[in-house]
């Protein structure tokens, strides 16, 4: 079959290739296949009729299914052409179409669209169950929903915003964003790049398949041995969890092959921007730690399955095994949502102080040394765990060590902000409101670092306002700013300022009025994932819900702008509006299919704002230089 | 189509599929058992008839034990939502029809929290029943009150199979008394380890409203 | 530029800095005399002072920090804003050493610091951290008078606190301890890993199911206090409820005597006393 399309084919007849479409119908053609397999292996199992609940079924089921999805996709069929003796080609469906959306496409920019809108549709989904959440939080012993129900929504609130807040700065914008920032014309593994995208959205609907499952109780971080017997909604969060762990690892991997091997000529290790120093750290915790996720999930499948015995203490095993295993890759999951934050923030400030970023190659060390050290630190989420007594102060010394590279994007946007020429335009708005939030989340980590204060915090809402602050007031802060700054360049349209500004302060404020008082609840003795608490504390948790539904209008603000500005209005944008030096931005907007018709050569870094007649970062229309690879 | 169209065309059908997942969402959440009224004998008295069976037999998990309560029409309803009067005496009469599975922690093998500290099983005033002889238990934690249910012998004949089950098959009878105190809502559950193919016996209806795990509305 | 101690900075960041300690000055003592005494979890037993202590040291900590950024900022933003239409550079200030080694210098002084305090506050033998230390808590950190502690077993299970006193031979699902006397607590689980949290007696520690988790705490107050659950253990994890009480050695006795008469019943059915327990089989039948 043809893998290099050199014309796109009408669009009823793109409807009937391998597409998305396609996909979902084999994938669920597959889901049933696998239960049949399933249900024919468990139909002599006493455990699985007497529980009507057959967990081979459900998981065969699910493996099967996205195995048909990324089939329907057409993931499967360059491999089998290339079995059967096709000449290698690293493009598909590259050219012109809107159906390369909705498909395996190898463009970059494609995949970054994509995530785009893939990651916000269920981020989006996670925000709902926040204000069900919220609702049912607004008295301390009347109920809204089932306890049970409750659970689930934690549980499905939780997995689904740590799953695409993982994604959300790297799927979009680094997948967008890499390659042209480096000079190269494509990522080092198109099509393990549009695969990770693929396996976002199986994630996210295998996920919220858990509702007509029974739901689950464990919460995202699905602890043993309540994560072994619970009903079977538990399944769908083991597959869904697992499916973005691989997702992560192949991401992880892309970006530093594509960082290391296909840099443009000139573009040396102090040239990178810093965004693609954060995306390389980021990316180095992906490839290592997300793995462990991998393992752990299918160790507990198994346990679920296949009768083994890895987490239950009466059998032999232990539930130690689980939470080191966890933590040991959550810890570095908390830095991946961290780091490109950081990243996204000093691009911003670089621009709109007009200055270099101050302190580069500290800034550099402090993401590398974060990423690097939080591989010490997981047994600081086990302090009251009962584990030997001795590791405790070892963990506690590590944990707060890393407060001090995680402290240089304080020092570096200092700088940077000193005699500054500063611009409030909307994405220096999210970048400046991350530093006030993360400043409050990084303080609150330190009381949680120090083991006689986290015996008063685990467990509290102490813990969730401290993730939160860091999580979402640092990260998806960030991620706003870094939207609101390349979305032009993404999409040739620039986003409604004035909305923007609604959004962000509607945003800001309601967001700080919602967290900071948690830190107070959490210490006055409100456990987490509880939905009765004592009467007492029922004033804060009004104030909280009544915010967080501001959060969720804000929300509303900021899909109407981007709907509105992207559908609607469609105002053009300049080749290069903010007049920033990044490579991108020398480029046409939207950025056209190969980014660069020859590879540039690179001449300069993109921070020398305030140097004389300091060239642009690129040569774009020089001699001609031989390409990397193809 | 122009490319505005498009991706109009794009956010009207995300944003459709969006309100559908919320509307999914929210038929589970708002998803719960019938609360069921006590039988009112007399002011401040109130009734309540319970009974606990091996297999539902019909719904999504045919093979869950359960619990159900008669409403005061006498109809069985599968729910374990009970609205009781406040500052009343309640009498409880559970009709037992499941094999024993036995205590996780034999400290409920003991009758706490009733009337005179004693249930009537099949008519015997008794303090506490032996650790592996619970099929269940009915048990009513912020309100002190635990009673543990005697199991019907594994070799018992006519024994019932599915919901709901009568008194003319293999069944014991306890009945107790508690006082309810100020208006609320009280959790109650089952202590035994009763869920079977689940780890620990604690899985599935233990952990479901309406099968193991209910509220009782004092109002 | 000034020169100040013969370090030469720009004026403005001279400014700054006296503003910083004068903020600092006034932050640090309202925070421990007027915040810290009403910082949770109170004092109602040692293990609570410590943790309130504390969290002192740390609130003190963060003022400086949270002073100098909430100075630097405002000042920033307002003295550099650019207004204008024109798009000008700022100087190409790439870094200054001096700068970046006092503030690796101070940020790892600060941490270092709450490392070792944070270690300390573990380890003083008639205190404890009051969090759970696992089977074989550090000799240095168990209390002197741990011989002639109150032994009490805090069994967690799904979904319900039982505490049992293995001194006495009851289990009861009431926790009452007495005043003044060393508790030393045994945590463990029969099922799914819960969190014994006595909020207002500054205890926590995870039940974990095959493993005993030692706790130590000495009430100093009559009073209550509350248990709630600190890990997801299911369905009624919000549920799991204990209203604690702290009483004179005379009413815990006399507490004691009516326990044992009351439950006297059950107790005989009760299992060996036991750090840990494995009720069998794994899954029940019914």
């Amino acid at each position: 079959m043809s893998t290099t399309v050199l014309k796109a084919r009408p669009a009823w007849r793109e409807a009937f290739g391998f597409n998305f479409i396609t996909g979902i119908v084999l994938g669920v053609i597959g889901y049933f296949v696998g239960n049949a397999i399933g249900q024919a292996v468990g139909a002599n199992i006493d455990a699985m009729s007497a529980s009507d609940q057959n967990d081979i079924a459900i998981v065969l089921g699910y493996l099967v299914g996205v195995i048909g999805f990324l089939a329907g996709l057409g993931f499967f069929n360059y491999p089998v052409a290339r079995l059967l003796g096709a000449r290698p080609s690293l493009q598909e469906h590259e050219a012109g179409g809107a159906w390369r959306y909705f498909r395996l496409c190898t463009d970059h920019k494609v995949v970054g669209i994509q995530y785009l809108v893939g990651v916000l549709f269920f981020f989006f989904i996670g925000g709902l169950n926040a204000m069900f959440i919220r609702t049912e939080l607004l008295f301390p012993t009347e109920h809204f929903w089932d306890p049970d129900h409750y659970l689930t929504l934690v549980g499905l609130h939780g997995t689904m915003m740590m799953m695409m807040t993982s994604a959300m700065v790297l799927g979009p914008l680094g997948n967008y964003l890499l390659p042209i920032m480096i000079g190269a014309q494509r990522m080092a593994f198109p099509r393990l790049e549009s695969l990770s995208f693929w396996l976002v959205p199986a994630a996210g609907v295998v996920l919220l398949s858990a509702i007509g499952l029974d739901g689950f109780p464990s919460g995202w971080t699905g602890y043993a041995s309540l994560s072994v017997q619970a009903k079977a909604g538990m399944d769908a969060y083991l597959v869904a969890f697992a499916l973005i762990g691989i997702a992560m690892t192949l991401v992880g991997l892309n970006m530093l092959a594509t960082t290391f091997t296909m840099r443009a000529p000139g573009m040396t290790w102090t040239r990178l921007p810093i965004f693609v120093w954060a995306v390389i750290s980021t990316g180095l915790l992906m490839l290592l730690a997300a793995p462990v996720l991998v393992l752990t999930m299918a160790l507990v499948l198994m346990d679920r399955t296949v009768q083994t015995s890895f987490f239950l203490a009466s059998a032999g095993g232990s539930v130690y095994l689980y939470e080191n295993l966890f933590w040991f890759f959550g810890h570095p999951e908390v830095y991946i949502l961290a780091l490109p934050g950081f990243g996204i923030v000093l691009e911003l400030l670089a621009v709109f102080c007009r200055k270099p970023v101050w302190g580069y190659r500290l800034s550099v060390a402090g993401m590398v040394g974060v990423a690097l050290v939080s591989f010490f630190v997981w047994q600081h989420h086990l302090f009251v765990s009962g584990i030997d007594a001795h590791l405790r102060p070892f963990y506690m010394l590590t944990t707060e060590l890393i407060s001090i590279p995680t402290g240089f994007v304080f020092l570096n946007g200092m700088g940077t902000l000193w005699r500054a020429r500063i611009r409030y335009t909307v994405p220096m708005l999210f970048a400046l409101a991350f530093f006030f939030n993360f400043l409050i989340g990084g303080l609150s980590g330190v009381f949680n670092s120090d083991v006689p204060s986290d015996v008063t915090t685990h467990g509290s809402f102490f813990v969730m306002a401290h993730f939160h602050y860091t999580i979402m007031g640092g990260l998806v802060f960030a991620f706003f700013g870094g939207l609101y700054y390349w979305f032009p360049k993404m999409t040739g349209v620039v986003l409604d300022e004035r909305l923007g500004r609604i959004q962000f302060w509607l945003f800001f404020v309601s967001f700080n009025f919602t967290f900071f008082p948690l830190f107070a609840a959490g210490f006055l003795g409100q456990p987490r994932r509880v939905s009765t608490y004592a009467a007492a504390l029922q004033g804060i948790n009004d104030f909280v819900s009544i915010s967080a539904y501001f959060i969720g209008i804000s929300m509303v603000v900021f899909a109407v702008n981007v709907v509105y500005s992207w559908a609607v209005a469609r105002r053009r944008a300049a080749e290069n509006p903010w007049q920033a030096r990044g490579i991108e931005w020398q480029l046409p907007s939207p950025v056209p299919v190969r980014n660069f018709e020859r590879i540039p050569e690179v001449v300069a870094s993109p921070y020398e704002y305030g140097v004389p007649d300091a060239p642009p970062v690129a040569i774009l229309h020089g001699p001609a230089v031989a390409a990397a690879g193809e | 189509m122009s490319r505005a169209m498009r991706l109009a065309l794009v956010a009207v059908a995300t944003a459709a599929a969006g309100v559908l997942v919320g509307f999914y969402i929210v038929a589970f959440l708002m998803a719960t058992p019938p609360t069921v009224n006590s039988a009112q004998t007399s002011p401040g008295q109130a009734r309540i008839t319970l009974q606990t069976v091996a297999a539902i037999g019909f719904g999504a998990h045919p093979d869950w034990v359960s619990y159900l309560v008669q409403d005061p029409q006498g109809r069985w309803v599968h729910s374990t939502i009970l609205r009781v009067p406040a500052h009343s005496l309640v009498h409880v009469t559970i009709y037992q029809y499941d094999t024993a599975s036995g205590l996780r922690n034999p400290f409920y093998s003991q009758v706490r929290g009733t009337v005179g500290g004693i249930m009537y099983l099949n008519g015997k005033a008794t303090r506490a029943i032996k650790p592996d002889d619970p099929g269940h238990t009915f048990a009513i934690p912020d309100l002190g009150l635990s009673v543990p249910l005697q199991g019907v012998p594994d070799d018992a004949k006519n024994q019932c199979e599915a919901a709901p089950c009568s008194t003319s098959q293999a069944h014991n009878t306890i009945e107790f008394t508690f006082r309810t105190g100020a208006p609320g809502s009280y959790r109650w559950q089952c202590f035994v380890p009763c869920a079977a193919g689940f780890v620990f016996g604690n899985g599935g209806p233990m952990q479901t409203m309406g099968y193991m795990d209910g509220f009782l509305e004092v109002q | 530029m000034v020169s100040i101690l013969g370090l030469r900075m720009p004026r403005e960041l001279f400014r700054i800095l006296v503003a910083w300690a004068v903020v600092s000055a006034i932050g640090i003592p309202a925070v421990w005399f007027l915040l810290g005494p009403h910082l949770p979890p109170g004092t109602m037993s040692n293990s609570a002072a410590d943790q309130q202590f504390d969290n002192t040291v740390l609130a003190v900590c963060v003022v400086p920090v949270a002073a100098f950024l909430a100075i630097y900022f405002p000042y920033c933003l307002v003295r550099f804003r650019h207004r204008g239409t024109t798009f000008e550079d700022g100087p190409p200030l790439k870094g200054d050493g001096r700068v970046m080694v006092a503030w690796i210098a101070g940020t790892s002084a600060l941490v270092l610091f709450l490392a070792g305090w944070g270690s300390w506050e573990l380890f003083p033998g008639e205190h404890g951290a009051g969090g759970g230390q696992g089977p074989d808590p550090l000799q240095i950190a168990t209390p002197a008078n741990a011989a002639g502690a109150l032994q009490v077993q805090v069994i967690g299970q799904q979904w319900q606190w039982t505490y049992r006193y293995p001194q006495y031979g009851f289990e009861t699902d009431q926790l009452v301890l007495p005043q003044g006397q060393l508790v030393e607590f045994h945590v463990t689980s029969l099922d799914v890993i819960h969190s014994f949290w006595a909020i207002q007696l500054g205890v926590k520690a995870d039940a974990v199911p095959g493993s005993d988790n030692v706790a130590f705490t000495q009430p100093g107050r009559v009073g209550s206090f509350q248990v709630r659950c600190a890990e997801l253990c299911g369905i009624w994890h919000g549920h799991m409820f204990t209203e604690g009480r702290v009483v004179t050695q005379s009413d815990f006795q006399s507490w004691v005597g009516q326990q044992k008469r009351t439950l006297a019943p059950a107790s005989g059915s009760l299992p060996p006393y036991a750090p840990s327990y494995y009720p069998t089989p794994l899954t029940r039948g019914g």
